[in-house]
């Protein structure tokens, strides 16, 4: 076990220049909130583009958009909000800002790796935003960039759109790992006196374990889209089979369409879990914290999101069951794949836990906590339909997914998102959030959300297919599910535009807002007992913290306080039991 | 309080809109009525979880709601009850999977007495074949696809002399005869997707797929593409005709073997041979020919039509605009449509049947412009 | 700070070691992702390798039937690796500066010589027509070893750095830069070593007989 010593740390006076402390910084908190930044805008520009799609469904021809228009605002969409808004923001926003606040550490193990990081992740989101002003336009091939059709004539953007998005996926795999090295190392090396594994607050496993997930899937997303550049550039043939397309046969032979799919959805699976696993620990945190309690079964909420990474790698073909891959390759995805579900119940169930007999605090994180319960829950069921081969055979690619992966790893993990925003944001800045727009905000973003996402799943079952541009003369779907999508159109354009709330809450708090003090929530997590508040760089002052307990001592029985900080000593209040066989 | 209440309500209306809503599945058409049951018994055990979890959230913000001095009870863990959790989850897992996996069991096992037919996909409609006399679907390649052979079947091979090309979007199955459906691309991917058999597979260029179903109710449904295709993905149609014996038999004695197309291919005049190449090349995909919207500009009465293009200038819709509109699309865009057209290159006895075909779609009264 | 240079040195001491230990764990993390990036290649090269247009470039009459070259490469890698093994042993030794300073240019030369080597092979496969374009195969062989020559051209930047802080080891012999030194050499070590065993992997894989990656398509269920 190694403990960050406490020496040689004449590099980490003020930095003196503007440029040296805001752009050039290495120190990891600048840097987690250039991610955010960065990630939050991107967020806004897929908004924009769903808005955009939804006026499409639910009023066709409302606004001046034709088919290819609607499919480049589809993919990037998807693509914005899974990579560049939830994968940035969970781990090089927070990740970065919370991480060596968590551990004890200065900062990140590999500061000027980490600034590298940040301004790869600029890089890509440059290039995939450059897209947009190319001959062609940006790629239109749908998230899932399936070859042949993305890099074949009949799809938008095959000018010059999907070449930008692929060399910016690459772009951002490099960013992602160098940071991820970072994240990993700093856990692994730079935690500080008494901070054993087992005292980390849930929020440092779930990203620890997100990284690693992120170090060893991104590389399924380099071979792939590697692969596709060199089909597209060069003409080799991994991914292009023989293709007689638009009355002439192509140079490609025999490449395997199936081969892509198999390779990028060992990525996407475990994407979704590098976006799931820190919301997971996240709100756990939130929880913990607003109920004023311990986490209900710490061991067992490590070992299942331990559990749920090591999966997360066996169950990718339950996007392919009917991609005409070897049929009897359903008998044992179908099976991984519910397995899945146990750890992940019995995450759901020690949340529900935490709050039994808790002393729950109402509070805009807590709010946004508990909603993600119930959107999580949702998504997670709806999960079970489509991860049981015979039951997804009708649903897939139908609204009935949509709805699903909107539920799961939209609208839940950003639920966290703002959730963990409005609790670390008086840590961050030295302010609280306006209280009054957190609320009027929270509500509007999750009531809105279920009433577009419960019912959707409803049309899916109907049989409605997703990515279709128009619902023109189809006999089976009737005048009501037009009404119905008029309907979810107008509460997600309602929900897009409540979203105004929360940026005006940011920036206006950051200079208006209430001084908050050290620990407006009187937490008892190591980055809420820095001595400086936003804490300076280095993080502690002259001196490491040294802990002597978890993350979680609340209403320890006969302290005068509801809560006990992780750097009290053993004399000031005891030990509690699983954590004392360290 | 107010969120208990709320999220107490929000449970109410979930159970209440799962049953009165309008939108539920589509009247079953084919064999599948166990994949709905497995799709009911997976709503029955995931609604007792959604029930039973949300009611307790509520329950716990109610009754546990911070009050002054209050403090919560120090329990970090019970082992006991989580292990309970875990089996209790399991079982429910467990009626999920047993079920399904039955059920996907009959689904990959296709019974000895199906037919075949074999569905084509291509940017952006369907074809179909079906094997003939002979029970057997003779030899296909991309090498040989061509005008007049546009699924590219091996002419060389007697196997598939007799197959049956089915002509138009429509294809026939017999009511009540398990049929095992073959599947194929000619570019990308696209899926076999009819919403009332509950059953769909994607197409793969390169491979063949298939799965299999028994159509058990009269009627015509819908084919719709269930993978995302490229621009035209929405619009990519076709129709399933059920249909008794007698009037199956009928309608397979109307359409042509392959060895028929293949020397059949140059009878009728200019208009029908250019009527069968914009069918076989795909040009009505995006061009339709009954005035409905489409991707392309639609053909009725585009014949010497005024056109505004996309930069601004006008165009006549006469004989060398169209051949130029055909060998070189990008050259003039009709104002409104997407630049996606493919150029296609037609012999110019080709490019002649096909301005003839779209001459004939004109009515009278539009101004004709002598060549 | 320190009143006492001894303290200074023994601080400094643990600290580097600390240092070395924290980008060794790193670098093993970096050396998890290639590895996870190369088995993927691994598997599409042999799922690929499976449908009828695949040349494989080992057979008889294709070029790589003949493995001269690739043996001599392989060798030029295996001394770099060798040599930077004698160098991190050699670096525990004060004394010895000379040594491992010799045994670092060994290693940089060797890797150049070995990424010229792999050049070469490119360039003969080139002349003789095998463009990455007219078979799987060919890209496969271009693109594997094109990535892995890209990964030991990162690191002989750090190489490089290492191989001239030796230099200034032999005019300035102190403490903390023999440290920094020697974490550098540790790691570059390491990923030498790594990068020879994926290199012998690559090549194996690349030079296998078609009927080896039947079997093993076969094995796994495709």
């Amino acid at each position: 076990m190694a403990y960050a010593e406490d020496a040689e740390h004449d590099d980490l006076h003020q930095p003196r220049s503007f440029y040296a402390k805001y752009i050039w910084s290495q120190d990891h908190k600048v840097i987690a909130i250039q991610y955010s930044l960065t990630a939050i805008a991107m967020g806004l520009v897929a908004l924009v583009l769903s808005a955009m799609m939804r006026m499409q469904i639910g009023f066709p021809g409302s606004i001046d958009m034709d088919s290819t228009a609607y499919y480049q605002a589809m993919t990037m969409h998807g693509m914005i909000m899974v990579i560049y808004l939830l994968t940035a923001l969970f781990l090089g926003g927070f990740g970065n800002y919370l991480i060596p606040l968590m551990v004890g550490a200065r900062d990140m193990v590999f500061p000027f790796v980490n600034m590298l990081s940040y301004w790869f992740y600029l890089l890509s989101v440059i290039v995939l935003l450059c897209s947009f002003f190319v001959p062609g336009g940006p790629t239109g091939a749908g998230w899932t960039l399936y070859p042949p059709q993305a890099i074949t004539s009949g799809t938008p953007g095959t000018e010059w759109g999907i070449i930008l998005m692929l060399v910016s996926l690459i772009i951002f795999i490099i960013a992602a790992t160098m940071g991820g090295l970072n994240y990993v190392t700093t856990v692994l090396q730079a935690r500080t006196h008494g901070m054993t594994l087992f005292r980390m607050p849930l929020t440092v496993w779930g990203i620890f374990v997100a990284t690693i997930l992120a170090l060893l899937a991104f590389p399924a997303l380099f071979v792939s889209g590697i692969m596709m550049l060199l089909d597209k550039t060069i003409g080799t043939s991994f991914f292009m089979p023989d293709m007689f397309s638009f009355g002439s046969q192509l140079e490609y032979q025999g490449g395997s369409p199936i081969l892509f799919q198999h390779l990028f959805w060992f990525f996407g699976h475990p994407e979704v879990y590098i976006v799931a696993l820190p919301a997971f620990g996240l709100v756990s945190d939130l929880i913990s914290v607003h109920a004023r309690k311990c986490i209900f079964g710490y061991r067992m909420m490590v070992w299942a999101i331990v559990a749920i990474g090591v999966l997360s790698f066996v169950v990718w073909a339950h996007h392919m069951y009917v991609s005409g891959m070897n049929p009897y390759f359903g008998f044992f995805f179908a099976v991984t794949t519910l397995v899945i579900a146990v750890p992940t119940a019995l995450k759901v169930y020690n949340w529900t836990l935490t709050l039994w007999h808790g002393n729950i605090h109402l509070s805009v994180p807590m709010l946004f906590a508990l909603a993600f319960i119930v959107t999580f829950l949702v998504g997670g069921l709806t999960g079970l339909f489509l991860g049981n081969v015979v039951v997804d055979i009708p649903l897939s690619d139908t609204y009935f997914v949509v709805a699903h992966f909107h539920m799961v790893m939209g609208v839940a993990p950003i639920l966290v998102v703002f959730g963990a925003i409005y609790h670390w944001y008086p840590k961050i800045t030295g302010r609280m959030l306006n209280d009054s727009i957190g609320k009027l905000h929270f509500w509007i973003t999750f009531l809105g959300t279920y009433l577009i996402y419960f019912p959707m799943h409803y049309i899916g079952l109907q049989g409605m297919p997703r990515r279709y541009y128009l619902f023109e003369d189809y006999q089976f779907i009737p005048d009501s599910a037009h009404s119905l999508n008029a309907f979810i159109t107008v509460v997600a354009i309602l929900v897009g535009i409540a979203q105004l709330l929360f940026l005006f809450n940011l920036f206006y708090s950051a200079f208006r807002g209430k001084p908050s003090g050290g620990n407006p929530w009187r937490a008892a997590s190591l980055e809420w007992l820095t001595p400086d508040t936003p804490p300076k760089h280095g993080n502690w002052g002259p001196s490491l913290p040294v802990v002597h307990r978890w993350a979680y001592d609340y209403g320890v029985p006969g302290q005068a306080e509801d809560f006990v900080p992780q750097t009290a000593s053993a004399e000031l209040a005891p030990v509690h039991e699983g954590d004392k066989n360290q | 309080m107010a969120f208990a209440i709320i999220l107490v309500a929000i449970v109410v209306a979930s159970v209440l809109f799962h049953f009165l809503s309008p939108w539920q599945a589509t009247p079953l058409a084919s064999n599948w009525g166990s994949i709905d049951t497995t799709i009911t018994i997976t709503f029955v055990i995931t609604a007792i979880f959604f029930v039973l979890i949300v009611l307790f959230v509520a329950y716990c913000v109610y009754k546990f709601r911070a009050r002054p001095g209050g403090r919560s009870k120090y329990e970090p863990e019970n082992k006991k009850l989580e292990w309970w959790l875990i089996g209790i989850t399991t079982v429910g897992i467990c009626g999920l999977l047993a079920p399904g996996l039955v059920v996907y069991n009959d689904f990959v096992n296709v019974p000895a007495e199906a037919d075949e037919f074999e569905a084509v996909g291509e940017q952006w409609r369907w074809s179909y074949r079906l094997p003939g006399a002979d029970k057997q679907f003779g030899k296909s390649s991309v090498a040989n696809m061509n005008v007049d052979n546009p699924l590219g079947l091996d002419p060389r091979d007697p196997a598939g002399q007799d197959d049956v090309m089915v002509s138009g979007h429509q294809l026939h199955l017999l009511l009540d005869q398990p049929v095992k459906a073959l599947l194929r691309s000619k570019d990308v991917l696209h899926d076999f997707y009819v919403p009332e058999f509950r059953a769909k597979m994607d197409l793969i260029p390169s491979q063949i797929t298939y799965f299999w179903f028994t159509p058990t109710v009269l009627g015509t449904f819908d084919i719709l593409c269930a993978e995302y295709c490229g621009i035209g993905h929405y619009n990519m149609r076709g129709q399933v005709v059920v249909e008794d014996r007698e009037s199956y038999q009928q309608w397979l004695s109307e359409q042509p073997t392959f060895a028929q197309t293949l020397t059949g291919g140059t009878v009728g005049g200019l208009i029908a041979q250019g009527e069968k190449l914009a069918a076989s090349r795909g040009c009505l995909a995006c061009h339709s020919i009954d005035g409905s919207s489409s991707l392309g500009p639609g053909w009725l009465d585009l014949f010497g039509r005024e056109e505004s293009l996309h930069d601004g200038t006008q165009a006549i819709a006469d004989a060398d605009y169209l051949k130029e509109s055909i060998t070189d699309p990008a050259a003039k865009i009709v104002a409104g449509y997407p630049a996606v057209m493919a150029a296609y290159p037609f012999s110019p006895e080709q490019l002649d049947s096909l301005v003839a075909y779209i001459q004939s779609l004109s009515s009278g009264d539009a101004p004709t412009v002598k060549e | 700070m320190y009143t006492n240079s001894n303290t200074l040195y023994l601080s400094r001491d643990k600290d580097f070691l600390r240092r070395i230990k924290t980008a060794k764990t790193g670098l093993h993390f970096l050396m998890a992702a290639i590895s996870s990036m190369f088995l993927l290649f691994l598997i599409a090269y042999i799922l690929r390798s499976q449908v009828s247009d695949w040349e494989a470039l080992s057979q008889p009459w294709q070029p790589l039937s003949d493995t001269g070259q690739l043996w001599f490469n392989s060798a030029l890698l295996a001394v770099a690796s060798i040599a930077l093994e004698y160098a991190r042993r050699s670096i525990k030794d004060l004394d010895n500066s000379k040594l491992t300073r010799d045994c670092m240019l060994l290693a940089c030369a060797a890797t150049v010589a070995f990424l010229i080597g792999q050049l070469l092979v490119w360039k003969k496969l080139a002349a003789m027509g095998f463009m990455a374009s007219s078979n799987a195969a060919n890209a496969f062989f271009y693109l594997l070893t094109g990535l892995h020559g890209l990964h030991l051209m990162g690191g002989l930047v750090v190489l490089t750095v290492a191989t001239y802080r030796c230099k200034r080891l032999a005019f300035e012999l102190q403490e903390p830069l023999r440290l920094r030194t020697k974490s550098s050499i540790e790691l570059c070590a390491t990923y030498w070593h790594f990068l020879l065993l994926l290199w012998l992997g690559l090549f194996a894989l690349l030079t296998g007989s078609p009927e080896s990656y039947a079997a093993i398509a076969k094995l796994c269920g495709f």
